[in-house]
């Protein structure tokens, strides 16, 4: 049960201020959900032919400078627990060679604008932690957890990664997370914790390698996920909103000329700019929507 | 000898420095009503909750879950949108909302009147027991879901499942309805329920015709345990 | 009967009798009381009384203190009880209004709190109750803020050990014209209430109901949160995190007014692992004492009541006890009992309306069968006897006060309790199942 936000700019004169606007979104929704948070950004595209990867450790000490090396990265940021680094060779492989050679390592987010990053703690602590504040980027979803079920740890916090560029967060509790979560691992899916939310994650990313859109997996959910539920969604150039068709979980919309915003209460969207003159509408049960640009 | 207006207190509060707890004890400590001011409630909850006097209570902005909830005699109107439960459990006096209303607006009152003028999302009279609702705009689904007493007039659209385990709640709808709720029906529209209707529409200051709404009400046939029903439990 | 007749031990008579009675009837079977099963409970663990590696305090003479403070964590004005036993959320509607009378005078002669129900607050509660719990439930049925501001405590009621996941029912015949008009309802229509609150769904959504009620209430009132057992050891969690004073947890063998027979056997989990996994979730949270929790189903005797505040439970709550305190099922009845077919100690048709007892029911001549002066004495003369009963088990362990009594004083006498309440196996130090968390 938790708090969820997301920015997306469509005038991407904004860009540098992504951080600045959305770091206290996040912040507002501590009473929502003060166990832990986490967010995801997506910056600049990486290079031709190379992307991004989030990764994690525990112990701040942890030496990155071997994996980067494995990896062929350019060097690596590290940001907090967290490292960021460009590598070569998209996709699959290097994920297979990662979970082989470093399986103490966490791959957080992998793709050409991605970055995931989410801890334990307060939103205020984790804005804190990740500099939040000084990001910059076209858009941004968010989450603060108050955790139901599975622990609080930090690869139970939320956005989960959904493949490459794509993300989730949630609000909710689904009700068949189980059974589901050992559907997908028969169609080879693979899951880390017992957390209901990685497998709505698994479940989108299982059906955009089926080669569905975003649209059309969103769409899928409603019959195969029970429960109730406001997903958020990220994605390379946008993000996407569905909330369950019984609609208990609140979601509040804003739009102006340049932005769409999202949050669990308004209370998240206050201090945007502009947010007073604003269209603000809550999200229709069981109905897709989604920005791009 | 002071005149009325003067012997209300009037009073402003601003939330960006005082607290929701500020503002509740002070509106529950005064002897007298009064007329307050409130402004930068940037979706904060809670404001202006159990007043007992008749108080005038203006919100400047948008307000958070539960604005108003359980109010009695008091006027409470907010110049923005209202989050999740608006007026829950009021007993009496009156709410405006001048923006769009959340979900559950209204939820299990039993008294008064609560105006929004723009739409009200899922749940709208949720339980309702004797509160008057007109919404200026549309409705979301479940509306009015087990509504027990009083009148919900909705002057835009209804959705899904309208009414749906209906008891007494009187429900008029001026546009389409998505669907109705089990045991909810459309019924005859009868000389005092445009009665109704008309004062109703007139308090809320709405310029609808009364005979452009159609009127809903319970079948009653789930009052009594039937298994013949047993696919509208 | 032919001895050689061999009765079916998956198709009993009566598993036989309700498939019939189903397919006459075509309705499941709804009736009042708690599960009948035979569940792992208190009876399976016993105390180690005190000889030579303790010392037992005197009977009577050497103080052994009983009293309990509920709600002291946001409340300004906390519950002080003088007995670690309450009395649980039963509705007028499903209670004559002399039951609810006798059951607040009762409580108030011992110095505790009894609650209200499903149906609101009635004059006769609240005028005899000196300490009263308001409900506050899904279907918020004669629910007001004035009602609200007159209570000494509130109780969110998620669920009920008798029907975790289930609302509320109240069937035609008990709804007389004052149940419905305490509950804005038409007179005798079967009466279904909401299995979810109208105006929030989860934790999160339950602290900002939570902030607005103390708003509502000037931050004096304690606010309980109510939950039946089944996840119990997260529920628990979040019932802190949403900022309950109080948590009241329901195990399984709790009772009810009227509920289908299928939700009270086949859902939730026993009291005793209900209690431990509540503990164990305070005490992670480091808030074991500081939100008390009062659990509920199947507490009867004092040896019960010592159990549980053993286990860590800072106070019990009662509910069908009470009602057999006050007369239910008593054998004077028996030939009315058996009018209805049942018998006195098998009836638990409350949803019917027609008790012989005058409990549960609304109809006046049988509501006048129940003296609410003579119910009080009835009930009063119980909690004493619980709370003697508690005293003396806790002397026997050498405690002063009934809350020092520990897990450490419990052995199990089966291994089912053992590993659900997390005791060991009387002579053993084995706990079965430990170390595997929950």
């Amino acid at each position: 049960m938790c708090g969820i936000v997301g920015l997306f700019f469509k005038n991407s004169e904004m860009e540098p201020e992504l951080g600045h606007h959305f770091a206290p979104m996040l912040e507002t929704m501590c009473s929502r959900g003060p166990d832990s948070a986490g967010f995801a950004v997506y910056d600049q595209e990486s290079r031709e032919g190379w992307f991004k990867l989030s990764l994690y450790h525990p112990e701040l000490g942890y030496e990155w400078s071997k994996v980067a090396e494995g990896l062929g990265a350019v060097g690596f940021e590290k940001v907090a627990n967290h490292v960021l680094m460009e590598v070569p060779e998209p996709d699959g492989p290097v994920l297979q060679q990662m979970q082989l050679r470093w399986p103490e390592v966490t791959v957080m987010s992998a793709g050409r604008r991605i970055q995931i990053m989410k801890d334990m703690g307060t939103p205020q602590e984790v804005v804190e932690r990740f500099g939040v504040r000084g990001m910059r980027g076209s858009h941004a979803i968010g989450h603060t957890r108050m955790a139901t079920e599975s622990a609080v740890t930090t690869a139970g916090s939320h956005p989960f990664s959904t493949g490459m560029d794509v993300c989730l967060v949630h609000n909710g509790s689904l009700s068949n997370h189980n059974r589901l979560r050992l559907n997908l691992e028969r169609e080879g899916m693979v899951f880390h914790t017992e957390n209901d939310t990685e497998v709505a994650a698994g479940y989108l990313a299982w059906r955009l390698k089926q080669g569905k859109s975003l649209h059309d997996a969103l769409e899928a959910s409603l019959q195969d996920l029970d429960g109730f539920y406001t997903f958020a969604v990220g994605t390379h150039d946008g993000f996407a909103v569905l909330r369950d068709p019984v609609a208990c979980k609140p979601a509040v919309m804003a739009e102006t000329e340049d932005y769409v915003a999202m949050a669990s209460e308004y209370r998240s969207l206050a201090e945007l700019p502009g947010v007073e003159k604003a269209r603000l509408w809550e999200p229709e049960p069981g109905v897709v929507y989604s920005w791009s640009r | 000898m002071m005149s009325t207006i003067e012997k209300r207190r009037c009073a402003g509060f601003d939330l960006d420095v005082q607290s929701v707890r500020d503002l509740n004890g002070a509106l529950h400590a005064a002897v007298e009503p009064g007329v307050w001011e409130v402004i930068n409630p940037k979706g904060r909850h809670a404001l202006a909750v159990g007043l007992t006097l008749a108080h005038e209570v203006r919100i400047v902005g948008h307000a958070g879950y539960y604005c108003a909830g359980m109010n009695q005699l008091a006027k409470v109107v907010v110049e923005g949108n209202a989050g999740t439960g608006v007026a829950e459990n009021m007993m009496s006096g009156k709410v405006h909302v001048m923006g769009n209303a959340s979900q559950s607006a209204g939820a299990t009152a039993h008294g008064g009147l609560l105006v929004i003028d723009g739409d009200a999302s899922a749940r709208c009279g949720i339980s309702m027991k004797g509160i008057n609702v007109v919404v200026k705009g549309s409705v979301g689904h479940m509306s009015a879901f087990m509504g027990q007493s009083g009148t919900l007039v909705v002057c835009g659209d209804a959705g899904d499942a309208l009414g749906d385990s209906l008891y007494e709640a009187k429900l008029f709808v001026r546009g389409k309805v998505a669907s109705l709720g089990a045991d909810c029906v459309e019924k005859e529209m009868r000389a005092e329920h445009l009665v109704l209707l008309t004062r109703l529409l007139q308090e809320a200051g709405s310029g609808a015709k009364p005979e452009e709404f159609r009127r809903y009400g319970s079948a009653r046939k789930l009052y009594h345990f039937h298994s013949d029903h047993v696919a509208s439990y | 009967m032919n001895p050689s007749l061999r009765e079916s031990q998956l198709f009993s008579r009566g598993v036989i009798h309700e498939i019939q009675r189903a397919a006459e009837e075509g309705i499941y079977d709804i009736r009042g009381w708690g599960t009948k099963k035979a569940l792992p409970h208190f009876d399976d663990l016993v105390f180690l009384g005190a000889s030579m590696s303790r010392y037992p305090l005197e009977g009577y003479r050497e103080k052994c203190a009983t009293d309990v403070v509920l709600g002291d964590r946001f409340a300004k004005k906390p519950l002080h009880l003088k007995i670690p036993i309450t009395i649980a959320g039963m509705s007028f509607g499903s209670l004559s209004a002399n039951a609810k009378e006798a059951l607040g005078r009762g409580a108030s002669e011992v110095g505790t709190s009894t609650t209200t129900g499903d149906g609101g607050m009635t004059v006769e509660e609240r005028g005899h109750s000196d300490l009263l719990v308001y409900q506050y439930l899904p279907s918020r049925y004669g629910m007001n803020p004035d009602d609200l501001r007159k209570a000494d405590a509130i109780e969110i009621v998620l669920g009920q050990g008798a029907k975790p996941g289930g609302g509320g029912m109240l069937l035609g015949q008990k709804i007389s014209d004052r149940v419905a008009m305490m509950r804005d309802l038409p007179k005798g229509i079967d009466q279904r209430s909401a299995c979810r609150h109208p105006d929030w769904t989860g934790p999160d959504d339950l602290a900002i109901k939570i902030e607005e009620l103390r708003e509502i209430t000037d931050w004096e009132k304690p606010i309980y949160v109510k939950i039946g057992a089944s996840r119990t050891y997260y529920d628990v969690k979040l019932a802190v995190k949403s900022g309950a004073d109080v948590i009241v947890l329901d195990g399984m063998q709790g009772g009810t007014g009227a509920t289908q027979d299928v939700f009270i056997e086949h859902v939730g989990i026993p009291t005793l692992p209900a209690l431990r996994q509540a503990v164990q979730a305070l005490q992670e949270m480091g808030m074991h004492r500081k939100v008390q929790l009062i659990i509920s189903g199947g507490i009867r005797s004092g040896a019960d009541v010592a159990k549980a505040l053993a286990m860590g439970a800072d106070a019990v709550s009662i509910g069908t006890a009470a009602l057999i305190a006050l007369g239910c099922n008593h054998p004077k009845w028996q030939s009315d009992y058996e009018k209805l077919g049942s018998a006195a100690g098998f009836y638990d048709d409350y949803q019917a309306g027609n008790d012989p007892a005058g409990i549960t029911t609304q109809d006046p001549a049988l509501t006048a069968r129940l003296d609410p002066l003579d119910g009080a004495r009835r009930l009063a003369n119980y909690l004493r006897v619980l709370t003697m009963e508690t005293q003396t088990l806790a002397r026997a362990c050498g405690k002063s006060h009934v809350h020092n009594l520990e897990p450490e004083d419990l052995a199990a006498l089966t291994i089912e309790a053992a590993a659900m309440a997390g005791v060991p196996l009387a002579g053993t130090d084995w706990i079965p199942g430990k170390g595997k968390g929950m």
